[in-house]
């Protein structure tokens, strides 16, 4: 296996995240999924939006676009029909992908456009400062819900499920193996494929919600992959379920993989002729 | 040899994208500038270009942006509301040096205003519809031919400087129909890239002309893009050195190359004492009331700037210091006015003819203008 640090600016560093973060073993997964697959590192471009995994892209060494917030999945939609050689991924947060960029990725993933979709889920808006998110569960502290989140949260699988992805799949950044395998199931899907990266925000999530700081974010984090116990597992990912009821175990893995037609512009004579 | 022909002025404007080389349309319907899509729908598959209907104007300027990186020459049409949501990427585009092509039919504003009529309020959202310091090309045909020259031209300079150029028409040239002669070859101008071979790449740094080389992702160059304060290499930063080179940079490069931009036509203004400014539809009634001023002796002339910003400052100076008074026509309460005001300093009197009620600007009516401040018979 090529060394990571061959796909890494490592003139960029140091890089912005902080200590105890898990953006960085979710680019590790990452690049080691492009690294399998050995992708022409020239024929790789990433495209992010803003916030924390958003500037991942800034430290690898692809075509990198570093868009407007939540805009990622629509930069990625002209630069891979105008570009279709290229390997497009997109990484985005859960507030960049979902709140402000919400309508953008579900109708990239209707068209069913061959691009990449890493959604990083830290529940929280962290680089402006630990605002609540359409991830954050009820109940939660942050910034802006000082006495608790009382807004249901999306489950981001299912709405993508629902918005026609052929692949969506859900890895927890506490399994480092298992995101590379499935972020190369990913990369090699034709059509649109969604992965939910569940990953940690211990500056803000973890401190706001008295869980720790990154090593037991990630215990946490494995804890709640079998739906048990953890502070806030009653409620984690749940709409509209009362605290008294336990929390249905949060399925990993690749959730959905069908194979229909990928989008690929109004290109051709033929395609306006049928 | 080119022959006469009966086209809409949405329709020239697709006809000059194609001469100009572009092989990418994102777009979202809006009236009145929705011929433009539905024309780039059919002739696109016939360039090898790619078309497609994205979910909002957002989306349609990003997905722009990203062909124009892949190394497409890309273009939008909108309308007032939807020009509002491109604002966003208008700013990223000037920032991260994109070249775009974005086409605005006025119609009447503010909000949903009055779709169907038309208007030249878009002429500040143009300028300043973005936030931050920038500078901005703006161009403004008067006629259906016009509107395939000066698209052809906005993809020129983008691909020059490397920047978002508006092409700013209203709602009556965007639907007319008129005879026109269109020419059979256009020159095209291409973005400089670098030498494929080439190890030492700064996606930022400036060449003599003020401009960038640009790679297309995909190439072999490997290079950040972003809408970050970023340095030579592409990259953010907090310098403030760093940053206000950037913004100077990227303000000077237009600013210090008006003359390769700006474009005023003057109609009759040799010995004119009284001038007509207006630009667009109306430069066009004002032509013609300049026209029927002089068969009654009244000695009128017409200022018409087919560049809007930058705004041709000394023209309309040398105007000023000809006449005795500017009529500055537009449909709206007054936007370019100010800038005619601050070119003219107090060289000549500035009067407004102006009209914001979703109905043009007559011939007539500036005649009869020109009529009472000559004096005679209103």
């Amino acid at each position: 296996m090529t060394d990571v640090k061959t796909y890494l600016r490592e003139w960029a560093m140091p890089h912005v995240l902080c200590p105890g973060c898990a953006h960085g073993i979710v680019l590790r997964s990452f690049l080691e999924a492009v690294d399998q697959l050995q992708l022409d590192q020239d024929k790789v471009a990433m495209v992010a939006g803003i916030g924390c995994s958003s500037r991942l892209i800034g430290y690898v060494d692809f075509c990198t676009l570093h868009g407007t917030h939540g805009r990622a999945p629509a930069f990625a939609t002209g630069l891979k029909l105008a570009r279709p050689d290229l390997d497009v991924v997109v990484i985005t947060g859960d507030g960049d992908g979902l709140a402000i960029g919400g309508n953008h990725l579900i109708h990239a993933a209707r068209r069913n456009i061959d691009i990449t979709v890493l959604m990083l889920n830290n529940s929280i808006y962290g680089m402006t400062g630990g605002q609540v998110a359409p991830t954050t569960p009820e109940g939660a502290i942050a910034s802006t819900t000082p006495m608790g989140n009382t807004e249901p949260n999306f489950d981001a699988c299912k709405l993508l499920i629902g918005a026609g992805a052929s692949f969506v799949a859900r890895v927890f950044a506490a399994n480092p193996i298992e995101m590379t395998k499935v972020m190369a199931d990913g990369l090699t899907h034709p059509g649109f494929s969604f992965i939910e990266v569940v990953s940690d925000c211990p500056e803000y999530f973890g401190r706001y919600n008295k869980i720790g700081g990154g090593a037991e974010m990630l215990n946490w984090m494995a804890v709640r992959d079998e739906g048990v116990a953890g502070p806030l597992a009653e409620k984690r990912f749940v709409s509209h379920v009362p605290a008294t009821v336990p929390a249905p175990a949060l399925t990993t893995g690749v959730l959905q993989r069908e194979i229909r037609a990928v989008y690929s512009g109004v290109r051709r004579a033929q395609d306006h002729e049928s | 040899m080119s022959e006469a022909q009966l086209v809409q002025g949405n329709e020239a404007c697709v006809k000059g994208a194609l001469a100009a080389g572009c092989t990418f349309y994102g777009g979202y319907p809006i009236t009145p500038s929705s011929e433009i899509a539905e024309h780039m729908v059919r002739r696109m598959p016939e360039v090898g270009g790619v078309f497609i209907q994205m979910e909002d104007e957002i989306a349609s300027l990003a997905a722009v942006i990203g062909a124009s990186l892949g190394g497409s020459k890309a273009m939008t049409a909108t309308s007032g509301p939807g020009f509002s949501l491109m604002q966003e990427h208008i700013g990223f585009a000037t920032m991260a040096e994109v070249p775009c092509v974005i086409v605005d039919v006025m119609r009447g504003g503010p909000s949903t205003g009055m779709p169907t009529s038309p208007s030249q309020a878009d002429v500040m959202q143009a300028r300043w519809g973005t936030h931050g310091d920038h500078s901005a090309i703006v161009l403004a045909p008067s006629s259906v031919g016009e509107v395939f020259d000066l698209t052809v031209r906005a993809f020129n300079l983008a691909e020059r400087f490397r920047t978002p150029v508006i092409l700013l028409y209203d709602e009556i040239i965007g639907h007319t129909r008129e005879s026109v002669v269109l020419p059979a070859s256009v020159t095209v101008v291409d973005r400089v890239r670098p030498n494929a071979e080439s190890e030492d790449f700064w996606p930022k740094k400036a060449a003599s002309n003020g401009v960038p080389e640009m790679a297309d992702f995909g190439d072999g160059h490997r290079f950040h893009v972003t809408g970050l304060a970023h340095d030579t290499r592409g990259f953010p930063t907090n310098d403030s050195a760093v940053a206000e080179a950037l913004i100077s940079r990227l303000h000077d490069k237009i600013e210090a190359h008006t003359d390769e931009i700006v474009e005023v036509e003057t109609f009759m203004m040799d010995d004119a004492e009284i001038a007509i400014f207006a630009y667009g539809i109306v430069g066009r009634s004002a032509a013609e009331a300049v026209e029927r001023a002089r068969a009654d002796g009244i000695k009128a002339g017409l200022v018409r700037p087919l560049t809007l910003w930058p705004f041709p400052y000394a023209e309309v100076k040398e105007a000023a210091q000809q006449v005795d008074t500017i009529v500055v026509a537009e449909m709206n309460l007054g936007q370019l006015i100010g800038e005619v005001e601050r070119a003219a300093g107090g060289k000549a009197e500035i009067v407004g003819h102006l009209r914001a009620d979703g109905e043009p600007i007559t011939p007539t009516a500036l005649r009869d203008v020109l009529a009472k401040l000559d004096g005679g018979p209103a």
